[in-house]
């Protein structure tokens, strides 16, 4: 059984962390960075509910508000590189931000043990969950209740005038700014936005496995952030989720057997994707025909 | 109401514009033809502000435009389509003119955070109206992408039309049509008019040009060799040999 709640946090979490790139990537700015705001937000929280004993929710919220307010201050500097500079961008922030925790040293003694980020060592004894009782179950709900709060928001910001607008930014900066688009404030907000979601889940995510660990915050998770949205579909909120099903579940616990050349598998799967599926497995054309054939079924 | 005053831009060693001067009065039609490289599209993107002028300046409504971003020029009353359609292919036509339904002017009616996450009725109405004013109501809910290419032509001005501009900046909306299709660009450039509108139509087919401008300008190398109205063009000489490929003594 809680072999089954880990699986489906792991899904809650990077379904979250998916999102947060998927605002980004509409607006057409490949971003490694979201890594790097899941890292402040998961070492935060953890900061806040073991050192400072804060309750579990404004720890999480304040994480995310740091997080946020590091994605806005990121934001315009990514501005002026485009493409693959802006991947490289990206990832040499996210890195910076890893090698800052993996030497951050915060020692507290309390109740005579020691708690908190040890350097290299990682931060583990991040029990704010035991220590208060909560069972597996109970975290499970709680994590999620967040990330359906956030799908909900993003599917409905999708269809509101703001989602139209992000398309288009990232369809065509050229027309976007003729109709009188302003190309810094939409990318910069995307900016923000994803690094709220990602520090968010970053919070959760340090409750959830108790311990961190700076290997869990690489270019890896990076990519696996913006593999999420990409492979999902970029025009809806349930493809990322499925692409989240379909890599965390199937590829890499069901295939576990399968051991090394589960990388080789996965390399295979995104080359296959890409050609016969470029726009994702939700794209426009998917969404329209699978409505067509439940009109059909009625 | 929109003065050029002698622009030059050069990219490189090319001059792309060489010390223009036009200015077109509120409510004109104003055509600007030209052979090919006279700089008639380097005029547009200089006026939306897509590159600045190396010399010069552009005076918009008493105000110089200089150092103005393309969005601001948006919100001051500046539209534009464009030579090669560029239209927002994964949207829909109904969200191509909602993301373009931006003007300053809805401030007043709408608080700004509904203009971006609510749907009112007074937009439904004025997209509705947009739709049925470009042939376009039974299309509303499909892709851009997915339109003929008259049809494309249409929403690239009734998006342009959205932003609700006092000047349209038409770049060659009539590359590519058929005689019905320029007939029915006539008289919707005509029904802008009306609406008060002044526009400046940038054109190589004659017939549109001649037919439905009030005043023109001629431009060769970058710069103006000939202003009148269609009829005093047709006749001048010089334009006739630079450009319209015929002389009297043919």
């Amino acid at each position: 059984m809680d072999f089954y709640l880990n699986l489906i946090n792991t899904i809650g979490i990077h379904t979250m962390l998916g999102l947060s790139a998927y605002l980004l990537l509409q607006t057409g700015q490949l971003s490694l960075a979201q890594a790097g705001f899941f890292a402040v937000g998961a070492y935060t929280a953890a900061i806040l509910t073991v050192i400072f004993q804060w309750n579990i929710i404004p720890a999480v919220l304040a994480a995310m508000l740091l997080a946020g307010f590091l994605a806005f201050l990121v934001g315009f500097p990514a501005l002026r590189v485009k493409g693959l500079m802006l991947v490289v961008a990206t990832i040499a922030f996210s890195e910076f931000v890893r090698m800052f925790f993996y030497n951050l040293k915060w020692r507290v003694t309390r109740d005579g043990e020691e708690i908190g980020p040890d350097g290299t060592m990682g931060f583990a004894e991040i029990r704010y969950f035991s220590d208060n009782g909560w069972s597996n179950l109970d975290v499970t709900l709680f994590l999620w209740t967040f990330v359906i709060i956030i799908m909900v928001v993003v599917w409905w910001s999708d269809n509101t005038r703001a989602g139209a607008v992000l398309r288009a930014v990232g369809e065509d900066e050229l027309a976007a700014s003729s109709v009188g688009i302003n190309l810094t404030i939409i990318k910069v907000s995307a900016m923000t936005v994803g690094g709220f979601i990602a520090g968010l889940s970053g919070g959760l995510y340090a409750h959830q496995v108790t311990s961190l660990d700076h290997h869990s915050f690489t270019v890896l998770l990076g990519t696996f952030a913006i593999a999420y949205p990409i492979l999902g579909g970029l025009s809806n909120v349930f493809g990322t989720l499925v692409a989240v099903i379909f890599i965390q579940g199937l590829l890499v616990e069901g295939l576990r057997f399968i051991g090394d050349w589960r990388m080789i598998l996965f390399g295979l799967l995104i080359v296959l994707a890409m050609n016969f599926k470029p726009l994702g497995l939700f794209d426009k054309q998917t969404v329209s025909m699978v409505k067509r054939a439940m009109r059909l079924k009625t | 109401m929109l003065k050029i005053k002698s622009i030059s831009k050069h990219f490189g060693g090319v001059k792309a514009l060489n010390g223009l001067d036009l200015e077109v009065e509120e409510g004109v039609i104003y055509g600007v033809i030209g052979p090919n490289g006279s700089g008639k599209s380097t005029l547009i993107n200089v006026i939306c502000g897509i590159f600045p002028p190396n010399k010069g300046d552009v005076i918009f409504q008493g105000q110089s435009l200089s150092g103005k971003p393309t969005h601001q020029r948006s919100k001051t009353g500046i539209a534009r389509t464009f030579q090669n359609i560029r239209l927002f292919p994964s949207l829909t036509v109904w969200q191509n003119l909602w993301v373009a339904r931006n003007s300053v002017e809805d401030i007043n009616t709408e608080s700004r955070f509904y203009r971006w996450f609510g749907k009112s009725n007074i937009v439904k109405k004025e997209i509705k109206e947009m739709l049925e004013f470009s042939n376009l109501e039974n299309r509303a809910d499909e892709l851009a992408s997915s339109l003929a290419f008259g049809e494309q032509r249409r929403l690239e001005l009734a998006r342009a039309v959205a932003t609700k501009p006092r000047i349209l900046l038409l770049d060659e909306p009539a590359a590519g049509m058929n005689k019905d299709e320029i007939r029915d660009l006539d008289s919707r450039i005509r029904n802008l008019q009306l609406q008060g509108i002044t526009i400046i139509l940038i054109e190589h087919v004659m017939e549109l040009v001649m037919g439905v401008t009030d005043r023109i300008a001629v431009l060769n190398f970058g710069s103006k060799i000939a202003e009148g109205n269609p009829q005093e063009i047709q006749k001048n000489e010089a334009v006739q040999e630079a450009y319209l490929g015929y002389s009297e003594d043919d």
